[in-house]
């Protein structure tokens, strides 16, 4: 059996492994874990994950959770071109640095983003209070802008002239929101135009593709009592 | 100028960064930075760093902040044993996988109650007993996790050796027990992990590393911390105010 990644890409940094791995034609079978009907809680997927997350990673007997540590072994086992993860020590710094800043803002911001808006009153059917989005809304506001001013400036992509993997998780984070409708790129040029170039990097098909799940979170149709009590103390929980 | 190490033995990243340069005998100029008195809002270190935050590393013109990539960027300049951020691909993935998990569930976490019974009270806040509870409870579940999944019947975090892991863990873990948590009361297998760690590191380094975390209730209750000077209130507010 060759590598197998665990993923549903509802999930941000599902989407940054999946591109990865697809954008640098490492071949993997596909383990689709379908997280709106609660495939992770699962007992067969926690012989994989006992930590029942997305995405996870088996290569032979070696089982690896966490994005972030997916998208390095990736790096180094399939030796991928070096401006992903650079080489060279001062680059590298400047994507290990966005890499650990993004875990406890930005990451937070939008996956609360899309669960406040859109996840909880329409899937979930559990309202939200104005004041709770507002309070949500305004903290992505603060992390985008963080994202511009501190991590983007006048560059290219975020940690320089190339496209990094620093730019592949930020991108799949802030579709997040976008999935949800709100307006990331609309009011903030710097980071749209950003976009573009990310897209293009990556490739326009590939970037549909992983996004087509997300840009339809919208539409999902209201759980069914059952699963939305499986769901609820996993939701409440991740969204902490 | 050599190597600057902006830090603040009060926080727990910075103290990770201390020991492993101290440890490794990495040469540098300790900066400190007060967030008691709250020098990290100076417009001195917004140059060195606009997120106000420790710790920084200052290496030459290059300015990095965030400690896990701090703490690489230290072990590759420097050249550490292999042993802290191994070369060998599954043994460094099996470092960041902590790293990640790290990030979600015991940062933030830990630093909890010293907020509350420490932090919170020297402006006036005290934090609802409910969220004081629930953050028992999140720390109680993070540690199960540390210790069956990621310590397991390992030596280490992240394998048979000391790594950066380690290190991160156990200064997030110091922060709660410098405030009376008993962490690791009924947990003899993380217990013996954190004497692991702390007799790899030396006691001396240990020591000096943990001593002003380790006398805070003291000097709060002898009421010789620093007074907090009113514009580092509103971001100690919204700290406060995100605890769960």
């Amino acid at each position: 059996m060759g590598l197998e990644l665990y993923l549903d890409l509802l999930s941000q940094p599902c989407r940054a492994v999946y591109i990865f791995a697809k954008k640098n034609g490492i071949p993997f079978e596909l383990r689709i874990v379908d997280l709106i009907k609660g495939q992770h809680l699962s007992d067969a997927f926690a012989q994989v994950n006992p930590l029942k997350k997305v995405p996870a990673l088996k290569d032979g007997d070696f089982t690896l959770t966490e994005s972030v540590a997916i998208l390095l072994y990736l790096t180094r086992k399939y030796k991928v071109p070096d401006y992903w993860y650079p080489q060279d020590l001062q680059a590298r710094a400047r994507v290990d640095e966005y890499l650990a800043w993004q875990h406890t803002t930005l990451r937070r911001s939008c996956l609360r983003a899309l669960w406040h808006k859109v996840m909880f009153p329409v899937f979930l059917g559990e309202p939200v209070s104005p004041q709770t989005l507002a309070a949500t809304l305004a903290e992505l506001d603060v992390n985008l802008q963080l994202l511009e001013d501190k991590f983007l400036q006048n560059k290219a992509f975020l940690t320089g002239p190339h496209i990094s993997l620093a730019d592949l998780v930020a991108i799949t984070e802030l579709m997040h929101p976008v999935g949800a409708g709100c307006q990331v790129f609309e009011s903030r040029p710097k980071l749209a135009t950003w976009r573009q170039r990310v897209e293009a990097a990556v490739g326009e098909d590939l970037f549909r593709e992983a996004h087509e799940v997300i840009l339809k979170a919208k539409d999902f149709p209201p759980a069914d009592p059952t699963i939305k009590q499986r769901l609820m103390p996993w939701v409440l929980a991740m969204i902490q | 100028m050599g190597l600057e190490l902006y830090l603040d033995l009060l926080s727990q990243p910075s103290r990770a960064v201390y020991i492993f340069a101290k440890k490794n005998g990495i040469p540098f100029e300790l900066r400190t930075v007060d967030i008691i008195k709250g020098q990290h809002r100076s417009k001195e270190f917004f140059q060195i760093n606009s997120l106000q935050k420790v710790p920084v590393l200052k290496d030459g013109d290059f300015i990095l902040t965030e400690s896990s990539a701090i703490l690489i960027y230290l072990s590759c300049k420097y050249q550490t044993a292999d042993h802290w951020y191994p070369s060998d691909l599954q043994a460094r993935a099996r470092v960041h996988e902590y790293l990640g998990w790290h990030a979600d569930c015991i940062r933030g976490t830990f630093g909890v109650p010293m907020w509350v019974q420490v932090l919170g009270p020297l402006i006036g806040v005290q934090v609802p007993e409910e969220k004081v509870e629930r953050n028992r409870t999140a720390i109680d579940q993070a540690l199960q996790w540390l210790e069956n999944k990621f310590l397991g019947d390992r030596l280490f975090l992240a394998g048979q050796q000391v790594t950066l892991a380690d290190l991160m863990a156990l200064e997030e873990l110091m922060q709660p027990v410098a405030v009376g948590y008993e962490l690791f009361k009924g947990r003899p297998r993380l217990a013996a992990w954190r004497e692991r760690v702390e007799a790899f590191l030396g006691a001396e380094l240990c020591q000096e590393a943990h001593s002003l975390i380790l006398s805070i209730l003291e000097q709060a209750a002898k009421k010789t911390l620093p007074t907090p000077p009113p514009e580092v209130y509103p971001t100690m507010l919204l700290r406060i105010a995100r605890i769960p």
